[in-house]
């Protein structure tokens, strides 16, 4: 079942309060997306650890009802 | 966790190859878009790596997404190491990085 990019914005947040999150819809399907998170949370973090921040965000819902969700992950000013 | 066969299995694969890549599908014939990104990567960089098609085995599926503690596929792992799942291999691929990585765990690349 296909959840709203709301939704994802929304859990996101409530793990990381401070991110600024940007969620596209990649093909118009509600299935696949692309997250960009910048969060100070991620300052000192690999990216599989910035990754793994948001997958815990997300409470087990990647890789079931979220099928696709490209990850983009960054602390604030930095590349 | 030791004791879990599946567990082991996934370790042994990790042990037995500098890179070890759990995909959908098999390098020739991907099933998954994600899966086919990485192994184009792969190829283009110009390294040798073992591969476990988590489609046929229902076990390393769900045990490699435990593993990992990562809920998707495909996973990368290089000398033992998790590096990450497409979106990472694609960003380090696009920075230079993931060629500098390989250069530096010793991992012999082919000349492209």
């Amino acid at each position: 079942m296909p959840m709203a990019a709301s939704e994802i914005e929304s859990l996101i947040k409530d793990a990381m309060p401070d991110a600024e999150v940007r969620i596209d819809d990649l093909r118009g399907d509600g299935d696949h997306y692309l997250a960009n998170v910048v969060s100070s949370a991620f300052i000192g973090k690999s990216r599989v650890q910035q990754h793994q921040m948001v997958y815990e965000a997300l409470q087990g819902r990647m890789g079931g009802e979220l099928h696709a969700l490209a990850l983009q992950t960054s602390a604030p000013d930095a590349g | 966790m030791s004791d879990n066969p599946v567990n082991e299995r996934i370790k042994t694969d990790i042990a037995q190859n500098d890179v070890m890549l759990f995909m959908k599908g098999t390098p020739v014939f991907p099933q998954c878009g994600f899966s086919a990104a990485v192994v184009q990567i792969l190829n283009h960089v110009g390294v040798k790596f073992g591969s476990a098609d988590v489609l046929v085995d229902p076990e390393i599926r769900d045990g490699i997404k435990a593993f990992t503690n990562w809920p998707t596929v495909p996973q990368l792992y290089v000398k033992g190491e998790f590096v990450g799942g497409c979106d990472i291999i694609r960003e380090m691929f696009e920075a230079g990085e993931l060629e500098q990585m390989f250069d530096e765990k010793g991992v012999a690349r082919e000349a492209a």
